[in-house]
């Protein structure tokens, strides 16, 4: 029940809109098979699955807005539901951002779902896999890894009609000596789960798990830095390349409320505020992170440059923002993509004098809105550069700086890899920021 | 906290309904009516249980536990004169954990029948039987004593789903306009609103029935300076709080007013939305031209407002024992208070240092009668006299440091979930001398007032941490001189804690807390409190935040 097809789903939503006397009704169907497992201390800790499929039906009349869902799907539960909407949107106040539902769309078909799937037997066949890498060398794993399908499909009483069904797995898993004096740490995520390297990412942690043993303190101060990925985009928490992007609203900048407000009112909008060699997009095609085809209010997505050589290209506006501000309204898209050049983490290190490799960043949080300072601090893998080779693991430090900073100090970009939806490559930075030390392992 | 879980006011109204990190988003929109409606008769909920625990057993378990779950919600959210979205969510449906062969096996259900709670507590002996394959050890579970059919009620005066929604509307309407009036450009407003029914049964004997409430009512007031482009928001200074919507009904016997000259108020049990609102609005706009903080060390004077989430990031975590154990070395992180290092012997903090863990304290967000798995709830010290002396453990971890019994901090966000080790209320006791903040203040030569929490962040073994707050105040020569901006202080656990100088008495002691405590994968959240009086910390190194960009 949980992955409906097109044709079912549009089925389905077409009998919810027969039921609906508002003045406008949309229908949308979420569903999704996925299945997870935990291992911390080279044994496996909890594993599940959740198979699920919920409706959700917002009904309006005028400019009053109701919703309600459910998640059983005889006619009678159906008609219910949108009877409930009802009454609660008869219930509700006007909202003065009201926008009408939009009408038919054409929408791209991103490549966002692959044949391929996990079953708890695989699944628990990579976490063995993984532990036994670790075991074998005295080092304790803990990871998780967690996949499946989802669709999400939508339809209203304008004509609107969309669909869309993905494939996604992640996967992290952080290595630790049994000493606990070295930790490394490694993550993905794929479309297709065939694609997955469990056993080489473990390894990756691994190796840095043991070459982080005796990390010698270094003076906090400016420095060199190679962000690695995972140092610059996380999946579920604030990371300082996502902060940035998804920080790019047009009404807050409007309302004076962002690091892209404008003096004297208005946003940054034309503005060059970073490095040349910036260019950030979002392309729901790409076949190595397909996007979503649509956003939440059914808008199409497609191929758009937010930054583009340095400069802010566009900022994201809602449909009542569009409207009030007179420009077209921009589909929110699910991931990014930052252009890089060809050379990797290893080719980046081999051309550095002096300088700091560092696998992940951790805790982040937003210091001063204004001028997008983050804190936050280097984890599971920080090492010392010296004439273009790693030479000594080094304690790990606190960072203080922005994102707008950063992308001003540029010495070299690599190639982009996938993380958490996006393609990030490695960044070469002169000048980051580091306030102090840490005794965390 | 994962930022995740502490999302933007702004943010949580538009995507409400699709947060699944929030217990009751993505839960059942209904009928405001519906929240007052009872849930099923204790009876019912008794024979439903005794089919899941007689089917377990018959599967092989040696212990089961089932918990019949119905979370009521309701959130309110407006901006400026506007309402956003009004959300009322029901969720109603079991959990049921297994132990069989010494593994753990859990499943949940939505469809609450005799029948289907039986076949759900096999599907979970199954799933404990598969387990068997990876298992190291067997599960060593500490024994708990069956308390027959008991039940327990978060002490409230008005149950908050029992307020016309158009009172809470205008309520938060009237304390945006009080902000905007004294100066706040924009402000997001909010009210949280969470009933927990929650029935408890396990082959222990034990039929717990709970009627769990708690209430926060919150907002951002930001004042923009156009022609300078420069912006400072002011958040609220009230706390989530296990009470009624009675929190809202101000009184001046629960407050407190900061040290003078600081124009601060903080709230005990009672909050003065409307008060707190008009002060935001002022204090935001006035931020916008205060003075930037010269960096070094100075002399902390911290509001228990403030000092909460210190206490949660720098002890309460690292005090955890799943952490401890390396059980969210992928996630959450590890602990740096190991249990070969509490063998040392080593200091945590200063002799001033007494912390205590609880799910006691009324009008805290982690007062219940009994916890997860059974076991009625208690208080415990963490550390005394600057000593850790014990961790955070449930009923699965105690025979790991020798105890006989759980502390009784076991929780699941919702029925769906798996109950796991979740931080209980973890707070500094007042000093025992009589003891005023504006007695502290007079006896600081060069120092720091904090008040409210702000920027957050620390190590994954909790050693290096940096705070900001809401509000500063420079004091110099034991007098409160002027507000300050752009301060953050960054410090070591055990070098703060160890700097710390004494609490002001009980008389000054105040609740922190927060709804979004975050641990586990999948993620699951809790809500937590940290109580304490005004305390000092001296010598912490102060750093300046503000940037040219």
């Amino acid at each position: 029940m949980a992955i409906l097809s097109k044709d079912e789903a549009q089925a389905l939503l077409k009998k919810v809109l027969t039921y609906s006397t508002a003045d406008e009704c949309e229908a949308s169907l979420r569903g999704r098979t996925t299945g997870n497992i935990r291992y911390a201390r080279n044994s496996v800790s909890t594993a599940g699955a959740q198979d699920s499929v919920s409706l959700a039906v917002e009904s309006r009349f005028g400019k009053r807005s109701g919703i309600a869902t459910c998640n059983e799907f005889d006619d009678e539960t159906l008609r219910r539901c949108v009877q409930r909407a009802e009454e609660i949107a008869k219930l509700a106040p006007e909202s003065p951002e009201y926008v009408p539902f939009i009408g038919p769309q054409t929408y791209l078909s991103p490549p966002s779902a692959a044949t391929t799937l996990l079953t708890a037997t695989t699944r628990a066949q990579a976490a063995a896999d993984s532990m036994a890498i670790c075991a074998a060398k005295n080092l304790t794993a803990a990871g998780f890894l967690d996949g499946g399908t989802s669709f999400v499909a939508k339809r209203n009483s304008k004509g609107l009609e969309a669909y869309q069904q993905s494939t996604n797995t992640d996967f992290s898993v952080t290595v630790r000596t049994a000493d606990g004096r070295g930790s490394g740490y490694a993550i993905a995520d794929v479309t297709d789960p065939a694609k997955l390297n469990a056993k080489g990412l473990t390894q990756r942690a691994a190796d840095k798990a043991l070459s982080s043993v005796n990390a010698k303190a270094i003076e906090p101060g400016k420095y060199t830095v190679i962000l690695e990925p995972a140092a610059l985009m996380d999946g579920g928490d604030l990371s300082l390349l996502g902060g940035l992007i998804f920080g790019m609203g047009a009404r807050e900048a409007d309302e004076g409320r962002s690091f892209l407000s404008k003096k004297g009112g208005g946003n940054r909008k034309g503005e060059k505020l970073f490095d040349d060699r910036i260019t950030i997009y979002s392309d729901p095609m790409n076949a190595e992170v397909p996007g979503n085809a649509f956003d939440g209010d059914g808008l199409p997505t497609k191929r758009q440059t937010w930054i583009e050589q340095g400069v802010v290209k566009d900022l994201f506006y809602t449909r009542f923002w569009a409207e009030k501000s007179k420009v077209p309204a921009t589909a929110y898209p699910n991931g990014f993509i930052m252009a890089g050049g060809t050379q990797s983490t290893a080719e980046l290190i081999k051309s550095t004098a002096k300088g700091i490799l560092v696998t992940r960043l951790w805790y982040i949080r937003e210091v001063d809105p204004q001028t997008l300072l983050y804190t936050g601090l280097t984890r599971d893998g920080t090492f010392y550069i010296e004439n273009g080779a790693i030479k000594f693991p080094i304690k790990n430090l606190r960072f203080n700086e922005s994102p707008i900073i950063m992308l001003n100090n540029i010495e070299a970009i690599g190639r982009p890899q996938r993380l958490a939806g996006c393609l990030i490559p490695p960044l070469k930075i002169r000048d980051f920021t580091f306030t102090s030390l840490s005794d965390a392992i | 906290m994962k930022r995740r879980d502490f999302v933007g006011l702004t943010s949580l109204a538009t995507g409400a309904l699709f947060l699944p990190s929030l217990p009751g988003f993505g839960h059942t929109p209904v009928d405001p009516a519906r929240l007052l409606e009872p849930g099923a008769d204790v009876i019912i909920k008794k024979r439903l249980a005794d089919a899941a625990l007689n089917a377990a057993k018959a599967a092989g378990a040696s212990y089961a536990d089932v918990r019949i779950g119905r979370s009521l919600n309701q959130y309110v959210f407006t901006r400026e004169k506007q309402v956003q979205n009004i959300v009322s969510t029901e969720s109603y449906g079991v959990g049921i954990r297994v132990l069989v062969n010494g593994c753990w096996g859990f499943a949940s259900t939505s469809v609450v029948t005799e029948a289907s709670l039986a076949a759900t507590a096999r599907v979970a002996a199954d799933i404990a039987k598969a387990n068997k394959l990876v298992m190291k050890e067997p599960v060593q579970l500490a024994a708990q004593q069956g308390y027959g059919e008991v039940s327990w009620k978060t002490p409230l005066q008005q149950n908050a789903f029992e307020v016309p929604i158009k009172q809470k509307v205008d309520l938060l309407l009237a304390a945006n306009a009080a902000a905007l009036d004294a100066g706040a450009s924009y402000i997001n407003s909010a009210l949280f609103q969470v009933n927990e029914q929650k029935y408890f049964a396990s082959t222990d004997g034990s039929y717990i029935d709970q009627d769990i409430h708690r209430l926060w009512p919150t907002f951002s007031a930001t004042a923009v300076d156009t022609k300078t482009g420069k912006f400072r928001s002011r958040e609220s200074l009230s706390a989530p709080v296990g009470l009624g919507f009675e929190y809202l009904t101000p009184s001046a016997a629960e407050q407190v007013r900061g040290p003078q000259g600081t124009d601060t108020v903080g709230y005990k049990l009672r909050y003065d939305m409307l008060a707190d609102a008009a002060l935001a609005g002022k204090q935001a706009k006035a931020k916008l031209t205060m003075k930037s903080v010269t960096p070094g060390k100075y002399d902390l004077v911290l509001d228990p407002g403030h000092l909460g989430l210190t206490i949660h990031e720098s002890v309460g975590h690292p005090t955890e024992l799943d952490r401890v154990l390396g059980y969210e070395a992928n996630f959450a992180g590890t602990s740096f208070a190991t249990l070969e290092w509490k063998a040392k012997n080593l200091p945590y903090g200063s002799k001033a240092v007494n912390i205590v863990a609880d799910k006691l304290q009324p009008g805290s967000v982690g007062n219940v009668g009994y916890d997860d798995e059974g076991v009625k709830t208690r208080e415990w010290d963490l550390i005394k006299e600057g000593k850790l002396v014990n961790y955070q453990k449930i009923r699965d971890q105690a025979h790991i440091v020798g105890q006989k019994e759980s502390d009784g901090c076991a929780y699941a966000q919702s029925w769906e979930d798996v109950q796991f080790q979740r931080m209980p209320n973890v707070s500094l006791r007042p000093g025992t001398a009589k003891m005023s903040p504006d007695e502290m203040v007079k006896g600081v030569d060069k120092g720091i007032y904090i008040a409210g929490a702000g920027s957050f962040s620390i190590d994954q073994q909790r050693f290096n941490f940096q705070f900001g707050g809401q509000l500063f105040f420079a004091i110099e020569k034991g007098k409160i001189t002027e507000p300050l901006e752009d301060v953050a202080y960054q410090s070591n656990t055990q070098e703060f804690w160890g700097a710390c100088a004494g609490s002001c008495d009980a008389s000054d002691y105040r609740l922190f807390g927060t709804f979004f405590d975050g641990k586990g994968q999948p993620a699951q959240v809790s809500s937590v409190s940290h109580g304490s009086a005004t305390t000092r910390f001296n010598g912490v190194n102060v750093i300046n935040t503000a940037r040219k960009v």
